[in-house]
């Protein structure tokens, strides 16, 4: 120590010398060598079939089945939400019985498998042959085969809604219980009721921990809609299974249905961006408008800067 | 008669009395954190209410508009329960819409301000007049930019409450209950989440309003405020009212060793 100390520089000619991390530089090493290996196999091999990809990507069968995966997937979130919400309100209720109720079908519905409910419910007929409506004085007033109405796009919404609204109940309740008692009893004092106070103050608040695992939820789901082919749901998935089951394009076919999903994937993560950035606006040391939202969310190829 | 009248001939409530509570108690399970306290608030008023912390002072302040259910004893605003109906000798709980009219009359400042977080400062004001008064949106923001200017924030109306010091959160919390023309406000600790420099703001505007005439009840450890603008002292301690008077009669001269002690530490 002595000796180096004769060596020291005044303290303000000293410098730093940043500690080396040679393992960092071993494993990029290693990962852009792998990367290497499978972009040379995706070019290489001729089982990608690339022209194949292409012909079909826009093929009429496909963008239909895109279709119908995406009216799906929109169909069976806004029901979910709206039922989660209610499970979730009957959850936080004082009365035991609705929040018993509301326990069992979060443990239910989301605790079986999505797979075995969507099966269950396309098979309803074999439970219920019929439903009817019969008042008393009046009789019958209708009478419905259940395998009249419980065609395979119906099976799935009911089936993967009922499913979803299990999960987004308990992220509605998470989100309720966010938001602090204080704001509640603030509005109470102003003479505002139940009603008024989880519409106007506790959901608008909750939103902004409500919002970022739906987003996650709509994505997951997006996928979980390929469930549906099992039974027969003319879906993204179905479609491209119809044709390789003729053409036996397999690898090429499933390559073009991955990169449908991966696009709608891609642009719900931006749309959720932004719906987040919005119900963080009070967050924010500059208040940002809806307007101002949405220009920033069209301003194409800008990278949004928190504000 | 009126059910105010038959309560002030029953109960003897004064002439003139904004909140009158008598015998008053409150338990949390097996715990009385309320013994028995009467006050009596006359109309235009300010009553101050001092104690250790656990002393009941805020879960009283807190049964005057129905935050906390009173478990015994007789609680009137402007001579009427808040939360029930006399009717047969017993005390009927009212229905949500009922309890909410007469909260409406009775104004609460938080010692958190409790802002609504995802409102700005005028929309805050605007909340309940329009939602629970059914009051036009004009109207409630001319009455709201009004309030603003008379606690000094006519600038930051559009600003979100994050972005707003303490002290300019409880301003904005003041006049959001004033937005509703409540009979009566009542303060919990209303400077004690504040930085020392800025409580002197929070007082000023609470001085205003109780030279304009508001009934005020406020738990408080400004002792200075309860001297200045009090016209009643209450002194409580383990759920009972240990000492009463007027304020400056009673810092300067304590008659109770307990409430001595309790002003020889705030002092």
């Amino acid at each position: 120590m002595d000796r180096a100390d004769t060596h020291t520089p005044p303290p303000e000619a000293l410098t730093v010398v940043p500690l080396r991390h040679y393992g960092l530089w071993v494993g990029t090493a290693i990962t852009l060598a792998i990367l290497g290996l499978i972009f040379k196999a995706l070019a290489t091999n001729p089982a990608f079939d690339w022209p194949t990809v292409g012909k079909y990507l826009f093929h009429p069968s496909i963008i239909r089945g895109l279709g119908q995966t995406l009216v799906l997937t929109v169909t069976i979130m806004v029901l979910a939400i709206i039922i989660g919400t209610i499970v979730a309100i009957m959850r936080l209720s004082p009365s035991r019985i609705l929040n018993a109720f509301a326990s069992a079908y979060i443990w239910f519905f989301r605790g079986a498998p999505a797979l075995i409910q969507l099966i269950f419910w396309f098979n309803l007929a074999l439970i219920v042959r019929e439903f009817s409506l019969t008042l008393p004085f009046i009789g019958t007033v209708f009478t419905v085969k259940t395998n009249d109405f419980m065609t395979p796009f119906v099976a799935a919404v009911v089936a993967l809604s009922l499913h979803e609204a299990g999960y987004m109940a308990e992220i509605v309740r998470a989100g309720i219980n966010s938001v602090a008692s204080g704001q509640t009893e603030a509005a109470g004092s102003l003479g505002m009721n139940h009603r008024l106070i989880l519409r106007r103050i506790t959901l608008p608040q909750a939103m902004r921990f409500i919002v970022p695992p739906t987003g996650n939820e709509t994505i997951n789901l997006l996928k979980t809609t390929s469930l549906v082919t099992i039974i027969a749901v003319n879906d993204l998935l179905y479609a491209a299974q119809s044709i390789y089951a003729r053409t036996f394009e397999t690898i090429p076919l499933l390559i073009v249905v991955a990169f449908w999903y991966l696009f709608v994937v891609t642009i719900l993560s931006i749309g959720q961006h932004y719906i987040e950035q919005y119900y963080g606006r009070s967050d924010q040391q500059q208040g940002v408008s809806l307007r101002e939202t949405l220009k920033r969310a069209f301003r194409f190829g800008r990278v949004a800067q928190p504000a | 008669m009126t059910s105010k009248a038959q309560n002030q001939a029953r109960f003897g409530v004064p002439d003139n009395s904004m909140v009158f509570a008598r015998g008053v108690r409150k338990s949390f399970g097996a715990i009385e954190v309320l013994k028995g306290i009467d006050l009596n608030v006359p109309t235009g008023s300010v009553a101050c209410v001092i104690g250790p912390s656990g002393s009941g002072k805020s879960t009283f302040l807190r049964c005057i508009n129905h935050l906390e259910e009173v478990s015994g004893g007789v609680l009137l605003v402007d001579g009427e329960f808040v939360g029930y109906d006399l009717r047969h000798g017993k005390l009927y709980e009212v229905n949500n819409k009922l309890l909410c009219q007469r909260r409406a009359d009775i104004g609460m400042v938080f010692q958190s301000f409790n802002l609504f977080s995802h409102m700005t400062a005028l929309e805050n004001l605007i909340e309940a007049p329009m939602m629970v008064k059914g009051m036009s949106k004009a109207e409630a923001k001319d009455k709201a930019y009004t309030l603003l200017e008379r606690v000094g924030l006519s600038a930051k109306a559009d600003a979100y409450p994050r972005q707003l010091s303490g002290g300019q959160q409880q301003r904005v919390a003041i006049a959001r209950a004033l937005a509703m023309n409540p009979k009566v406000l009542l303060f919990d600790e209303p400077t004690s989440a504040l930085d020392p420099e800025l409580v002197g703001e929070v007082l000023v505007v609470m001085r205003d309003l109780a030279e304009s005439g508001m009934t005020m009840v406020v738990v408080t450890h400004e002792i200075g405020f309860a001297r200045e603008v009090g016209d009643q002292l209450i002194f409580m301690d383990g759920g009972v009212v240990e000492e009463r008077g007027e304020p400056r009669e009673m810092i300067a001269n304590p008659q109770s060793p307990r409430t001595r002690e309790f002003l020889s530490h705030v002092l």
